[in-house]
């Protein structure tokens, strides 16, 4: 069913009966020309993608708990591409623009809203630093301003300027970055490849890969073998899980990440804002909860729930940057598995087995890059080859020297 | 999460660093295979969900660095020993 105002009404005066579901819950076939281990909203935009602009159909994406139950359904739905770096800057750019036109291409309503994502800087060396950023960031044709503090106390009059460690001096603006309702993306990109013929296969976990004269032929799973032209991974949190079944060993460790969401409060926050001294950002859900993280906890972990001590140090930040927070109490808190890569940066493509596809170490920046990277990953899953965009993120990257460090980390996973 | 340090008693987690995977060990680097060698040393990483030998260093203590076994699924601590006990392989 196509969706449009004319559907709403009738269905208005139908009393609502005659909504059909949005994607068939399909069982699985002997064979395709490609599997997609993880349903995910990369693995189904990689399928969307697939179908859309490739013309291959012959797709199951394989998702061993429900669509939304990973990370699509766990992050704090922003999307940004505010980036430095030139290949994380191009590659961010074009999903932000796949973002805006994103609705009506998936006729589907994801409540992209470009409410502007605002970095907040405390010092002359921060200033300094943000203003190359958003040079940089013009250079390459991406929307950047910067702002003194007079400008962000008329935009945010709330946040405490005066703060005597991290006093507020300014922050650096992007206007088209903002939030996107997440699990939407999910249901969006599912709705979308299953109209294209995609069988989206639920409670279907991938439990061994097969491996025919150097070639993969398929994949073990818990509801029999699926023979495979093709096997895209898309299991960004499990990896190395998944990799380890094709023999492969990753640059990646599994941490685990906190977000949290306040009781409802009536429109406050009106734009993502990050505080520039800690590592913490906010925005305010449609639904009117305030959603905010901070870092990972830093250790090894595939728990989906976290420590104490990092609670506390994302509230502490909360209150430095905005000290009415702590009349609101905290709703709910949880965990999300990330990928973390050696150099903080994402792989997408392909691997030493001919035939598998990898699309991973998405770090905690994988949310806004649902629509690049399933595109991205479609193109190089299609042609055999990586497009010019995902090019700079092959997983050979790491012998070869050539890694994409934004922070200027090192090999270090826990300090991305 | 909490660690016993095995100088300093069991301490809360937020008194310890994080220094990663212990079961990666630096190659020789005159050998004949040490570029490959190194890049597995310094990117490639088992990640296993469960049992993970790890460092910790007891930063905000004794400074000790440990090596940890815990299972990553749960965050249960399995064992501690100060690195420097730890048995050559």
């Amino acid at each position: 069913m196509r969706y449009s105002i004319i559907s709403v009404l009738s269905q208005g005066l139908r009393g609502q009966k005659g909504w059909t579901r949005a994607w068939r819950d399909a069982e699985p076939r002997p064979q395709y020309d490609v599997v997609i281990v993880g349903g995910g909203g990369h693995g189904l935009a990689t399928a969307y993608y697939l179908a859309k602009e490739h013309g291959i159909s012959n797709i199951a994406v394989l998702e061993k708990s429900y669509i939304g139950s990973g990370n699509v359904g766990r992050n704090t739905t922003i999307i940004r591409s505010n980036y430095l770096h030139p290949a994380n800057a191009r590659f961010y750019e074009w999903s932000l623009k796949l973002w805006e036109g994103l609705e009506q291409d998936l006729n589907y309503n994801v409540m992209v809203s470009q409410r502007g994502v605002l970095n907040l800087f405390h010092s002359d060396g921060q200033r300094d630093a943000f203003a190359r950023r958003g040079n940089a960031m013009r250079l390459n044709d991406i929307d950047a301003g910067l702002l003194d503090e007079a400008e962000v106390r008329r935009l945010l009059p709330y946040l405490d300027f005066d703060n005597a460690r991290f006093p507020i001096r300014g922050g650096l603006l992007q206007p088209r970055g903002g939030t996107v309702r997440h699990d939407a993306v999910a249901w969006g990109y599912a709705r979308g490849a299953d109209r294209r013929g995609v069988d989206i296969i639920q409670n279907c976990e991938v439990t061994g890969i097969r491996i025919e004269r150097g070639r993969v032929a398929g994949v073990e799973t818990n509801r029999g073998f699926i023979r495979a032209g093709k096997v895209a991974l898309c299991c960004a949190g499990n990896s190395s899980q998944v990799a380890t079944m094709a023999g492969l060993r990753l640059p990646i460790e599994s941490h685990v990440m906190q977000a949290f969401v306040t009781e409802s409060v009536k429109p406050l926050v009106d734009m993502v804002v990050t505080f520039g001294a800690g590592h913490f950002y906010i925005s305010q859900s449609n639904r009117g909860g305030l959603v905010f993280g901070g870092d990972i906890d830093g250790y090894n972990s595939y728990a989906q729930r976290g420590n104490l001590p990092t609670v506390e140090a994302v509230m502490e930040s909360a209150m430095a940057l905005m000290p009415g927070l702590g009349r609101l109490r905290v709703l709910r808190q949880w965990g999300g598995l990330m990928d973390m890569s050696m150099d903080g940066s994402p792989i997408i493509g392909l691997t030493p087995v001919e035939g598998i596809y990898l699309n991973a170490g998405w770090c905690y920046g994988g949310f806004k890059a649902t629509p690049a990277s399933g595109w991205c990953f479609a193109w190089t899953i299609a042609r055999n080859q990586p497009h010019e965009l995902n090019a700079p993120f092959r997983l050979d990257r790491f012998a070869s020297g050539h890694v994409i460090d934004e922070k200027g980390a090192g090999a270090q996973p826990n300090l991305h | 999460m909490r660690i016993h340090c095995p100088y300093c008693g069991e301490r809360g987690v937020e008194e310890y660093s994080y220094r990663g995977d212990a079961t990666v060990r630096r190659p020789d680097a005159n050998g004949p295979d040490a570029l490959e060698r190194f890049v597995e040393y310094l990117h490639l990483r088992d990640n296993p969900a469960g049992s993970h030998q790890e460092f910790w260093q007891h930063l905000h203590g004794c400074r000790a660095w440990l090596v940890v076994q815990r299972d990553v699924r749960t965050h249960a601590i399995e064992s501690v020993i100060a690195a420097s006990r730890r048995v050559a392989r």
